[in-house]
C-alpha cells in the first residue's frame, strides 16, 4: 500500500480549515497566518504531485482504492491524469495569493467588538474548505464520489459569497447587504439546480451499469473498460439523456451561455479573492469535468452534442466580450471577460482535436493565473477607492505607477498578447477549433479583437488622463504584501508564456486519451510538409514570371 | 321495504353529520354532528346486520355507542372548560397551537 | 556566429526589463543603459553582416534554434531565429536607427520625469522589432508583430495624462489588433494547410498547395500587413498616433515599425507568387493607400500629421512595390530602407523645431526658421530633397525603381499602377514642399501668434513640466539631438546611391527574395524623366500656393476634397458612425438584454415558484376544520377517482 499522496494533499486543507476555525476570537492574526502555511503546505504538496506524476506512465496515477458504499457500489477512489495533475497544481497555487490578498476583507467591522464573533476564522476556514474539496473533485475517478464533492463546494461557497462581501458597494451598506444574499443564494439555486439535473444522469448511469455488468458501479476506469471491452453498451437516447444530465451542470458552473447569469452577479458582490475563487478555481471543476466526465463516459452523445455545443461556446466568447465592454462595474467587467474565456475553454473542449484538448487544458491553468493578476490588483485598486465603479477612477498610473503596471500586465494577459501565457493556449485553442471547423475558428478570433477593448477601455478609463478626483491624488502605491501577491503572478504569466513546455509535456498524454476515448483523430493537413530540418532551406528559384 | 333503504338514509345522515362538523362553529354543534355520524354508522352496521342475517353488525352497534357515550363525557367536558376559558364555544377561538 | 543572434534580441529586452522593472535608482542612468544597449545591439548586429558577407550568396541565412516553445500534438512552435540576407537589412536599420534615436531621445525627453520608462518602452520595442525580423515561424513573428504593438501602445500613451494620447493609443492598438486577427488566421490555414508554420516548410512547399488556398492565406497576411503598416483600410490609427513623443513617431511610426508589413509580405513572398489574386489585392492597396496618404499629408497643417500621411503614402510604394512579386520585393525593401533614413531625419527635425518652439505643431504658426536653427533645417532639407526624389538622393533611386516596375507590370493594370506612382510622386513634391516652405521660409509667424495655439490645449504636452514659457524662442537642439540628424541627413543623401551601385542591395537581397527584371512598356530613361518632370510640377505648385503668397496663420476654410482630407477623407467619421456609435448601441441592448430578457428569465422562474407557493401558503390557515375539509374532500375525489376508474 503506498502513500496516500492525494488523499493527504486534499486532507491537509481540510484540516487546515479546522484549525483556523478553532483560532480563538482575539488571535486573528494568528488565523491568517494559519491559513497562509497551510495553503504553501498543501502547495508544497501539489508540486510534489506534480513531479511524481510521470507523463509517459499510465492514464491514472498515485490512485487510490477503498470501498465505501459497497451496496451500491461507491468506491473511494483517487487518480490523476495530467489534465488532473495540473488543475491541482492551479488550486494549490491560488490559494495562498488568495488567502495573501484577502488578507484585511475579513477583518470585523468596529460595530461588532463582541469577543464571540469570529469573521476573520470563519472566512479563511471556509477559503481553505472549499479548497480541499476542489482538490477531491480533480482528483475523483468515481462518478459518485466527484458528484458528492462537486455539490458540497457549494456551501462553503455560499456562506464566502453571502457573508463576507464587498466593502465598497456604491448603494451602501444595507444595500450592499442584500445584493449579496441575493447573489449568494442565486449562486447557490443555479448550481443546485444542475447539480440535481446531474444526480438524476449520476442514478441513471448507476442503472445502466447495474443492468448490464450485474453490479452497480461509479468508476471510470471500470465503466471504460466495459465499455471498450463490449460488456457495456448504452442505447443512443440513454447515453445522450445522461451526458446532458452531466453537461447541464457542468455548464451551470463553467458558465456556459445562457446559463451564466449568476457569475456576475456572485463575482461582483463578493470580495475579490473569493471572485478569484469562484472564476479561477470553482468554475474549472466544471470545464475540467466536461473534458473527465462528458467526454470520458459519453463518447457517442459528446459527438452529438457538438454542434450546439460549439455555437453556445461562441455565443458566450462573442456575448461576454460585448457585455464586458458595456459594463460600468470592474469586477462585472472581469467577471464577463471570464465568460467570453469559458468560451473559448469549452470550445477547446469540443473541438476534439489534440490541439484544441491541450489548449483548453492550458487555458484553464492560464486563465486561474491572468485572471487572479488581474482580479486581485483591481481588488486592490476598489478597496483604496471604496467603490467599483468605472467611471469612479481615472489617472490612477501618474498616482500608483506600479499598482497601474501591474493591472496593465493582468489586462494584456486577458487579452491574450502573444508572449504571456495565456495566448498559448489560446492559440492552441483557435488553431485546434479551426482545424476541424474553419468558420467556428474564425468567428472566435474575432473575440480577440474585443477582448483588447474591453481591456484597454478599462485601462483607460482608471489609470489614464487626469487625475480626476482628491480620493486618488492620496492613493498610495501597492504595499508590501499586495507587490508579494502580484509580483509572482505577473512573473508566471511570462514564464509560462515562453516556456510552457513543462506544462504540455503533462497534459499531452492525457489529451491522447481523452482523443482516443471520444475516438477522434486530428484533422491531417491538406500538403503535410515532411517532418524534417528546418535548416536546408533554400527558396526554390523562380523560373520566370507570369507577367513577362 | 329494502334494507337498502336503511343505507341510504345513513349516508344521508352521515353526510348531514360531516357537513355539520366541517361547516359549523359551535362546538356543541359540531359535537351533536359528530354524534350524528355516529350514529349514522350504527345504523348502517344494523342494516348489514339484518341484510347478511348474522348479529356482528348489532353486536359492533354497542360497542359503538358504548364509544360514544364515553366520548360525549369527556368531549363535553372539555367544551364546558374551554367555554370557561374563552367565554365562547366556538371552535376557531381554540387557536393557541397555531402559529 | 549562430549564438550571437539570440543577443541581437537579448540586449534590448534586458534593457527593458531592467528599466521597467528598476526603481528610482535608475532614474539617472537608465537613458545612457538604454542607450548602450541599444548600440550593443547594433554593433552584434554589424559584427554578424561583416560575418555574413564573408560567405557566398546563398550561403549567408544562419539559424540559432534556442528552445522548444509549445509542443502539442503535431503542432511545433520553437523559439528560433533565422538570420538571412532579408532580416539582417532590418537588423541593420532596426538598430542604427534605434540608437541614433536613443541617442535624440536623450536629449528630447531630458526633462521628462518618467524618461527612465520612456527608454524602458524602447528598448522593449527594439526587442519586439528584432524579434519580428528574426524568427523563423510565423508564430513567433506573430509574438513580435503584437509586441512591437504592445510597445507602440504605451508609446503614443506615453504621455497618459492626456486624454487623446491615452485614446490615440488605444485605437492603435485595437485597428492593429484587427489585422493581427488577419495573421493568426493566416497561421491557421498555413497549419491546415501545411502542418507547419515555419518559414521553411511552408514557403518551401507553397508550389504545392491549391491557389484558393495560397490566396486565402494571402488576402489575410494582407489584413494583417494592412492593420501594422497603416494600409487603407486600416489606416486610421496612423494619423492619432502622432500623440506620442515625435522620437517614437520617428522611430516606430516611420521608420521601422509600420515597415513590418512590408517585411511580411516580403518574408511570404512565396504564397503570393502562387496566387495572383492576393498580388492584385496588395498592389491595389498599396496603390490607393500611396495617393490616400499623400492627399491627407497636403491638407494637414499638424507638421507631423503631414509627416504621418507622407510615411502611409510612402509605404503604399512599398506596398505596391511588394506586390508586383519577385520583380518589385528588393525594391520595396531598399525603398524602406532609404525612407527609414529620411523619414526618420525628417521627424526628428520635426521633433527638434518642436523643442524650439514650445512643443507647437501647427505649420501655420512657424516660418522663417531657417536663421535659428540652421542645423535642423539643413539636414531636414536633405532629408526632404531625398522623400521627394530629387535626382541624385536616395529616394530618387528607390521610389524611381519602384515607379519603373509599376509600368512593368504589363497591360492595362501596368499603366494606371505607373500613373498612380507617378501621380503620387508628384503630390509628394507638393506636400514636403509646402511642409518645407510653411516651416522654414516666410514670415516668421510665431511672432504674432501665440503658441501653442490656445485653441488645441491638448497638443501641449510637456512645456509645463519644462517650466517654458508661452512665447516662443526658437533656437537650434542641443548636440546630442543634432548629431543623430545629421547622420540619418547623410543616409538620407548617400544611401540610394551605394544602393543603386551595381545593383549591389538587389544582388544582395536576391537568393532570399529573388529578382527579376521587370519590362516597362516605355523605356527606363523615359519613365526616369516623368519622374522628374511630375516632381517638377508638385515642387512649383507648392511654390505657387505656399511661396509667393504668405501663409495665413488660420487655415482657410478650403475647398470640399481639403476639408475631407483634413479629416483624414472621413474615414474617421465612418469609423465612429459605424463602428463607435453601432457598437455602443450593440453593447448597451446586449446588456439590456442580459438583465432583462436572460437573466429575467431565471428571475421570472423564480418569481413564478414564489408566487406560487404564496398562494399556497394561504391554505395553511391554522384552522382544524380547513384541514379536515380538505382532507374530506380529498378523500371524496379519491373514491369518485376509483370507482370512475372501475367504471371504465
Amino acid at each position: 500500500m503506498s502513500f496516500p499522496l492525494l488523499t493527504v494533499t486534499a486532507a491537509l486543507p481540510a484540516v487546515g480549515a479546522v484549525a483556523t476555525a478553532a483560532v480563538p476570537a482575539a488571535r486573528r492574526t494568528a488565523a491568517k497566518w494559519s491559513a497562509l502555511l497551510f495553503s504553501l503546505a498543501t502547495l508544497v504538496l501539489a508540486a510534489v504531485v506534480l513531479a511524481r506524476f510521470d507523463p509517459d506512465g499510465g492514464r491514472y496515477q498515485l490512485t487510490e482504492s477503498h470501498a465505501w458504499i459497497a451496496d451500491f457500489g461507491v468506491r473511494y477512489e483517487l487518480g490523476v491524469d495530467g489534465i488532473g495533475a495540473v488543475m491541482i497544481a492551479l488550486t494549490a497555487l491560488l490559494i495562498p495569493f488568495v488567502v495573501a490578498a484577502g488578507w484585511h476583507d475579513a477583518d470585523p467591522g468596529e460595530e461588532r467588538p463582541s469577543s464571540r464573533w469570529r469573521p476573520t476564522q470563519g472566512f479563511f476556514a471556509l477559503i481553505l474548505a472549499v479548497e480541499a474539496m476542489v482538490i477531491v473533485s480533480f482528483a475523483a475517478t468515481d462518478v459518485f464520489l466527484f458528484y458528492i464533492f462537486f455539490e458540497a463546494m457549494l456551501i462553503p461557497m455560499y456562506f464566502l459569497i453571502g457573508g463576507f462581501g464587498d466593502r465598497a458597494h456604491a448603494a451602501g451598506e444595507d444595500e450592499g447587504a442584500k445584493q449579496r444574499s441575493y447573489a449568494a443564494v442565486k449562486f447557490l439555486l443555479y448550481n443546485l439546480a444542475g447539480g440535481l439535473i446531474m444526480l438524476a444522469a449520476v442514478v441513471g448511469l448507476y442503472a445502466v451499469t447495474a443492468d448490464q455488468l450485474g453490479t452497480g458501479t461509479f468508476s471510470l476506469q471500470q465503466i471504460a473498460e466495459a465499455r471498450s471491452s463490449g460488456e457495456l453498451t448504452m442505447a443512443t437516447t440513454t447515453e445522450r439523456l445522461l451526458f446532458l444530465g452531466f453537461f447541464v451542470a457542468f455548464a451551470i458552473k463553467a458558465p456556459l451561455w445562457p446559463v451564466h447569469t449568476w457569475l456576475p452577479n456572485a463575482m461582483g458582490e463578493a470580495t475579490a479573492p473569493v471572485a478569484v475563487l469562484i472564476t479561477a478555481v470553482v468554475d474549472k471543476v466544471g470545464t475540467f469535468a466536461m473534458l473527465r466526465f462528458c467526454l470520458g463516459l459519453f463518447p457517442g452523445a459528446s459527438d452529438w452534442a457538438t454542434p450546439v455545443v460549439i455555437a453556445l461556446a461562441l455565443v458566450s466568447i462573442l456575448y461576454g466580450a460585448l457585455l464586458a465592454v458595456g459594463q460600468r462595474d470592474i469586477k462585472r467587467l472581469v467577471a464577463y471577460a471570464s465568460i467570453s474565456h469559458f468560451g473559448f475553454i469549452i470550445l477547446g473542449i469540443f473541438a476534439m482535436t489534440s490541439q484544441g484538448q491541450g489548449g483548453a487544458t492550458l487555458y484553464m491553468v492560464f486563465h486561474g493565473i491572468s485572471t487572479a493578476a488581474l482580479m486581485l490588483v483591481a481588488g486592490f485598486l476598489i478597496s483604496r477607492r471604496g467603490s467599483r465603479l468605472i467611471a469612479d477612477f481615472g489617472g490612477v498610473q501618474k498616482v500608483a505607477p506600479v499598482l497601474a503596471g501591474t493591472f496593465l500586465v493582468g489586462g494584456l494577459a486577458t487579452l491574450s498578447l502573444p508572449g504571456l501565457a495565456p495566448f498559448v493556449s489560446e492559440f492552441l485553442v483557435l488553431v485546434g477549433t479551426f482545424s476541424r471547423y474553419p468558420v467556428a475558428g474564425i468567428v472566435a478570433t474575432a473575440g480577440i479583437i474585443l477582448a483588447a477593448l474591453y481591456v484597454l477601455l478599462l485601462y483607460q478609463r482608471t489609470m489614464t488622463g487626469p487625475v480626476k478626483r482628491p480620493e486618488i491624488e492620496k492613493m498610495p502605491d501597492l504595499r508590501a504584501r499586495e507587490l508579494a501577491v502580484a509580483v509572482p503572478l505577473v512573473a508566471l504569466l511570462v514564464v509560462l508564456g515562453l516556456f510552457p513546455k513543462p506544462l504540455t509535456e503533462i497534459v499531452n498524454p492525457a489529451v491522447e486519451h481523452t482523443m482516443s476515448d471520444v475516438k477522434k483523430t486530428d484533422p491531417k493537413p491538406q500538403r503535410p510538409v515532411a517532418e524534417h530540418g528546418w535548416f536546408d532551406y533554400k527558396p526554390a528559384r523562380h523560373s520566370g514570371g507570369e507577367h513577362e | 321495504m329494502s334494507p337498502a333503504n336503511y343505507v341510504y338514509l345513513a349516508a344521508l345522515l352521515f353526510t348531514i353529520g360531516a357537513a355539520g362538523v366541517l361547516l359549523r362553529r359551535n362546538a356543541i354543534v359540531v359535537f351533536m354532528c359528530v354524534e350524528l355520524m355516529l350514529n349514522a354508522a350504527n345504523l348502517t352496521l344494523i342494516a348489514f346486520s339484518r341484510m347478511h342475517g348474522n348479529l356482528d353488525g348489532q353486536i359492533m352497534a354497542f360497542f359503538v355507542m358504548v364509544v360514544a357515550a364515553a366520548e360525549v363525557v369527556v368531549g363535553l367536558a372539555i367544551i364546558v372548560m374551554l367555554y370557561r376559558s374563552r367565554h365562547s364555544a366556538s371552535v376557531d377561538d381554540a387557536n393557541l397551537m397555531k402559529l | 556566429m549562430e549564438s550571437l543572434i539570440g543577443v541581437l534580441v537579448g540586449a534590448p529586452l534586458l534593457g527593458a526589463a531592467v528599466l521597467l522593472c528598476g526603481g528610482k535608482a535608475l532614474d539617472r542612468a537608465g537613458h545612457w543603459l538604454g542607450t548602450l544597449l541599444a548600440a550593443a545591439s547594433f554593433v552584434v548586429g554589424a559584427v554578424l553582416f561583416f560575418g555574413m558577407l564573408g560567405r557566398a550568396g546563398d550561403d549567408r541565412a544562419m539559424h540559432s534554434h534556442l528552445w522548444s516553445w509549445i509542443p502539442v500534438d503535431g503542432f511545433r512552435a520553437d523559439v528560433a531565429f533565422q538570420l538571412d540576407q532579408l532580416s539582417m537589412t532590418f537588423v541593420l536599420l532596426i538598430t542604427g536607427v534605434g540608437t541614433l534615436i536613443h541617442v535624440y531621445s536623450i536629449g528630447y525627453m531630458e526633462h521628462d520625469e518618467r524618461r527612465r520608462r520612456f527608454f524602458g518602452y524602447l528598448n522593449l520595442f527594439l526587442a519586439a522589432m528584432l524579434l519580428l525580423v528574426l524568427a523563423d515561424n510565423f508564430l513567433l513573428l506573430y509574438v513580435g508583430w503584437e509586441g512591437v504593438g504592445l510597445a507602440s501602445y504605451l508609446l503614443i500613451g506615453f504621455w497618459q495624462h492626456k486624454p487623446s494620447a491615452a485614446t490615440a493609443a488605444k485605437k492603435a492598438f485595437l485597428v492593429n489588433r484587427v489585422g493581427d486577427a488577419g495573421l493568426a488566421i493566416a497561421i491557421f490555414l498555413m497549419f491546415t494547410t501545411f502542418g507547419s508554420f515555419a518559414f521553411a516548410p511552408v514557403l518551401a512547399n507553397a508550389g504545392d498547395a491549391s491557389e484558393g488556398k495560397l490566396t486565402a492565406i494571402g488576402l489575410m497576411l494582407l489584413l494583417a500587413a494592412c492593420g501594422k503598416s497603416a494600409q487603407v483600410p486600416l489606416q486610421s490609427w496612423l494619423g492619432d498616433a502622432m500623440e506620442g513623443p515625435t522620437p517614437v513617431s520617428a522611430l516606430i511610426h516611420a521608420a521601422t515599425m509600420v515597415t513590418a508589413g512590408v517585411y511580411l509580405i516580403t518574408r511570404s513572398g512565396a504564397i503570393f507568387n502562387g496566387a495572383p489574386d492576393a498580388q492584385l489585392a496588395v498592389v491595389v492597396v498599396g496603390a490607393v493607400t500611396l495617393l490616400f496618404g499623400a492627399i491627407v499629408g497636403c491638407a494637414k497643417d499638424d507638421i507631423k500629421k503631414a509627416l504621418a500621411g507622407s510615411t502611409m503614402s510612402q509605404i503604399g510604394y512599398m506596398i505596391l512595390a511588394a506586390g508586383l512579386g519577385p520583380v518589385g520585393y528588393a525594391f520595396a525593401i531598399m525603398h524602406l530602407v532609404t525612407h527609414g533614413f529620411f523619414k526618420a531625419g525628417l521627424f526628428l527635425g520635426a521633433g527638434s523645431v518642436m523643442h524650439g518652439m514650445n512643443d507647437e505643431v501647427d505649420m501655420r504658426r512657424y516660418g522663417g526658421l531657417r536663421k535659428y536653427m540652421p542645423v535642423t533645417f539643413v539636414t531636414f532639407g536633405l532629408g526632404y530633397l531625398a522623400i521627394i526624389g530629387f535626382p541624385g538622393l536616395s529616394g530618387f533611386f528607390s521610389k524611381d525603381q519602384i515607379i519603373e516596375a509599376a509600368f512593368g507590370k504589363g497591360g492595362t493594370q501596368g499603366w494606371i499602377l505607373g500613373g498612380v506612382a507617378l501621380l503620387g510622386a508628384a503630390i509628394t513634391a507638393y506636400y514636403m514642399t509646402r511642409v518645407m516652405i510653411m516651416t522654414f521660409f516666410g514670415e516668421e509667424r510665431w511672432r504674432t501668434e501665440r503658441t501653442p495655439s490656445p485653441d488645441r490645449p491638448d497638443v501641449e504636452p510637456a512645456a509645463s513640466v519644462r517650466g517654458e514659457h508661452a512665447e516662443p524662442h526658437p533656437h537650434e537642439s542641443p548636440g546630442v539631438m543634432t548629431i543623430p540628424m545629421i547622420v540619418l541627413a547623410i543616409g538620407s543623401v548617400a544611401a540610394g546611391a551605394v544602393f543603386k551601385l551595381g545593383d549591389s542591395f538587389v544582388n544582395w537581397l536576391e537568393p532570399v527574395t529573388q529578382f527579376e527584371h521587370g519590362h516597362p512598356p516605355v523605356s527606363a530613361t523615359v519613365v526616369t524623366t516623368a519622374t522628374i518632370v511630375a516632381l517638377v510640377i508638385g515642387v512649383g505648385a507648392a511654390w505657387l500656393q505656399y511661396g509667393r503668397r504668405p501663409v495665413p496663420a488660420v487655415a482657410p476654410r478650403g475647398n470640399l476634397l481639403t476639408r475631407a482630407a483634413r479629416r483624414d477623407l472621413l474615414q474617421d467619421d465612418f469609423n465612429h458612425a459605424v463602428l463607435v456609435t453601432g457598437g455602443t448601441h450593440l453593447t448597451r441592448s446586449l446588456v439590456y438584454t442580459d438583465n432583462k430578457v436572460v437573466d429575467g428569465a431565471v428571475n421570472g422562474t423564480a418569481a413564478a415558484f414564489g408566487g406560487l407557493s404564496g398562494r399556497l401558503r394561504r391554505v395553511q390557515n391554522g384552522f382544524a376544520r380547513t384541514y379536515a375539509v380538505s382532507m374530506f374532500g380529498g378523500a371524496a375525489v379519491l373514491i369518485a377517482a376509483t370507482l370512475l376508474m372501475r367504471a371504465v
